[in-house]
């Protein structure tokens, strides 16, 4: 002890849960890698450079950001990664290399820096960044490639453009489930990023209540109207289709759960997931895209500081009677 | 068995390390050969000191007066000579006035046997006022005198009256050595409060981690046919605040701001009404208390019977040293103990423990940006929102975050554990706490 050691002094708590930021950047990321590989296998080799070229987008402009003013870098922190990865996920397979490109810039640079980093940004950068390409670039966005795992799939339409009807002629629902359909590179397969999730839970890194209102939500409003577009009735929407299709798995489990960009306690999670439940049916069922995930959810992300507002915790004792 | 009880709204659950001082029975510390014995040592206005340099103590003498009604008498320690006065830095970052005793003489009542006194003629007035005199503060860490915690005001009825065994700190064992090893001398204390408050009900918490300490506890009360209950807790930090076990047992809750009198309810730690028992059967003054000393890099950690003024190196040097280099000493428990900065640091009235970490415990603390991952949220114990407060605070805003209950907060330190970001939250509170409080004036 009386060895010239010093002792380090800091307030407390001096315990600390060992989570970090980073940790919880980069286990999404290991999280998304089954998924990845599989929109790999399913699209060819292409996808993968469209992956690559969306995270180095994205991590090269954070670097440069930070750069230029002179902070401390952030790149390891694994979320410039992490958007990039997404920003890629949400690219058909056969599009051309500068969209990723300037979708990652787009989703770092204008959506996360300009309001000031990590933490500061008020909207999902990464679905930003794909609603950005696909209203600039709507043609090269909706073009899509088969499947390689399934050759005799409609070649040029995912089962959402192709309807229910259409799609379940010749594919099934385990075609569905596994993801041997066309798409994005990383919303095809459902059952490999279920698989990421389970790891996501465990770690406590995502909860339940936004996955669980979004799909619920969704899954009753699909199931009493989804059927009218269609001619039926209610009470005929195919909840199956419509969970399994599209990006409705990665965006409930992976992107409306974003912690900067959802709300803080677990009443405003439930709110903001049903709200985004509501907004992709409305724009699935009855709007003029096929897909609505990234919009419902970059649309909940507006009123996510209402939410917030709304929903605070009831400070303790402020219970006025005490039960007798 | 009825099931375990604990408070609904959140709450962590740290590793606990109990396991290398919870089998070791509790022993006498050396006597220091040198008393450190500071006049500050609980809540409210610190001691007058009533010694002068050169002075001759004795054993439990009376060395610091209470100032006026929210203070609490000091003791000495040892008998000796001060060598000095001067003043001192505590690990709580308070200035005190600071007595400097030497060894020296005889004692008046270690190594002797002391007769035991009948209090039972005693009046509820007579045996608050021998506790204020014998300076019995809140041994659980927040020293509030115990003599004004149990001057109930007239016509008040007290329902609950609380014994807090839960020791919901992290490595912290004493107040479980003490449990298993002074049972009959603490349900005796309790019947000393209990003919002071007259409560309605008498209940300890114990938390599941401390299953022996249950069941003696449990069978001592039995054997004795007394009316009071033990009620076994769930294990959740911060179980041991009062407010929090007040929720567990009682489901009331302190009002924001008030004291748990206000729901009819006194809590008190079992090392308090250890204390108790002793100021009032053998007249003794509160002068030593039981200190865990551990960290997994102490050779020997242990819990002891500790001399208030005995300095935190040579408690350390007792369990015949370290494994490796220790970075950090902690007075108090790793959730809201304080660092210390200075070997030479004298265990206080409230210091429960001190633990001993090494570079590789010691968490560095590379802070990132706010995730706004709402994690504070769901473990504050209080609902309030940390992380608000934190950003309110760096933005000088202290009205609105006294709003948002900063005043509210005591820092438990459960945002900090979980923040992902390592934002120094608690420290965040302490410093508006500060500042909104210099700005009122």
């Amino acid at each position: 002890m009386e060895n010239g050691n010093t002792l380090q002094i800091s307030s407390s708590p001096h315990f600390h849960c060992g989570e970090t930021t980073p940790k919880i950047m980069w286990s999404v990321v290991v999280c998304l890698v089954p998924a990845a590989v599989w929109g790999v296998y399913n699209f060819g080799l292409k996808s993968l450079l469209v992956l690559l070229v969306s995270i180095g987008a994205a991590t090269g402009t954070e670097f440069l950001i930070t750069a230029l003013q002179k902070k401390k870098s952030t790149l390891f922190d694994g979320s410039a990664f992490l958007t990039g990865l997404l920003v890629g996920f949400n690219m058909p397979p056969a599009v051309p290399g500068f969209i990723p490109i300037l979708a990652s810039v787009f989703a770092i640079a204008l959506v996360k820096h300009s309001f000031g980093g990590l933490g500061r940004n008020w909207m999902n950068p990464a679905l930003a960044g794909r609603v950005f390409a696909m209203f600039c670039w709507t043609g090269e966005m909706t073009t899509w490639s088969a499947p390689l795992s399934s050759p005799d799939a409609f070649t040029g339409a995912t089962p959402l453009a192709l309807g229910t009807e259409k799609f379940l002629g010749t594919g099934s629902y385990l075609d569905l489930f596994l993801g041997r359909i066309s798409g994005c590179i990383g919303e095809v397969s459902a059952l490999f990023l279920l698989l990421g999730t389970i790891y996501l839970f465990i770690k406590k890194i995502i909860t339940w209540e936004i996955p669980v209102s979004y799909i619920g939500s969704f899954t009753i409003l699909t199931f009493i109207f989804g059927g009218i577009p269609e001619g039926h009735g209610i009470f005929s929407g195919d909840i199956f289709f419509h969970l399994l299709s599209g990006g409705l798995i990665l965006g409930a489990f992976y992107m409306a759960t974003d912690m900067v960009t959802s709300p803080l306690t677990w009443k405003g999670m439930l709110i903001f997931g049903t709200g985004c439940g509501f907004f992709t049916f409305l724009i699935r069922i009855f709007g003029g895209f096929p897909e609505g995930v990234s919009l419902a959810i970059i649309l909940m992300n507006i009123f996510v500081p209402l939410i917030n507002r709304c929903t605070k915790p009831l400070k303790f004792g402020l219970v006025k009677e005490n039960k007798k | 068995m009825n099931e375990f009880k604990t408070f609904p709204q959140g709450g962590i659950h740290p590793r606990e390390f109990k396991v290398y001082t919870k089998d070791i029975p509790i022993r006498n510390a050396h006597i220091p050969s040198i008393a450190l014995i500071p006049m500050h040592q609980h809540m409210g206005k610190p001691a007058e000191c009533i010694v002068q340099k050169g002075d001759t103590l004795r054993e439990e003498m009376l060395i610091g007066r209470a100032t006026g009604y929210f203070s609490a008498n000091i003791h000495s320690p040892i008998p000796g000579t001060v060598t000095d006065i001067r003043e001192m830095y505590l690990p709580a970052g308070l200035k005190s006035t600071v007595v400097v005793a030497e060894l020296a003489g005889e004692f008046d009542r270690a190594g002797k046997s002391s007769q035991k006194k009948d209090w039972d003629n005693l009046s509820p007035k007579e045996l608050i006022d021998k506790i204020a005199d014998k300076g019995i503060v809140g041994l659980g860490g927040a020293t509030f005198p115990a003599h004004i915690k149990y001057t109930l005001k007239e016509g008040i009825r007290l329902e609950y009256f609380i014994v807090n065994g839960v020791e919901c700190e992290p490595y912290l064992t004493a107040d479980h050595r003490l449990m298993l090893e002074k049972t009959e001398e603490i349900i005796e204390g309790i019947r000393i409060i209990k003919k002071i408050l007259s409560p309605e009900n008498i209940i300890i918490g114990i938390e599941e981690n401390k299953p022996d300490a249950i069941s003696v506890m449990e069978r001592t009360i039995l054997d004795r046919k007394l009316d009071i209950e033990v009620v076994r807790l769930k294990t959740k930090y911060p179980q041991g605040d009062e407010k929090q076990l007040l929720k567990s047992i009682t489901g009331r809750e302190v009002p924001s701001g008030g004291l748990p009198l206000d729901i009819g309810s006194v809590v008190s730690n079992v090392g308090t009404v250890f204390a108790i028992y002793e100021a009032i059967v053998y007249e003794k003054p509160l002068i030593e208390r039981i200190v865990t000393v551990t960290g997994s890099i102490i050779k020997n950690p242990g819990n002891f019977k500790v001399r208030i003024g005995t300095k935190i190196g040579e408690l350390i040097e007792e369990c015949n040293g370290l494994y490796e280099l220790m970075v950090k000493i902690i007075a108090g428990g790793p959730m809201m103990g304080f660092a210390v900065h200075d070997l030479d640091t004298p265990v206080t009235k409230g210091m429960s423990g001190i633990i001993a970490l090494s570079r590789k415990e010691v968490p560095s603390w590379r802070e990132t940006a706010c995730l706004r991952c709402g994690r504070c949220i769901r473990v504050c114990p209080l609902s309030l929102n940390p992380t608000r407060l934190f950003k309110l605070i760096e933005h000088r805003q202290f009205e609105e975050a006294e709003k948002n209950g900063l005043f509210d907060c005591k820092e438990c330190g459960c945002c900090g554990y979980a923040c992902p970001a390592k934002l120094p939250l608690v420290q965040g509170m302490r410093l508006g706490k500060l500042m909104a409080k210099k700005k009122a004036k």
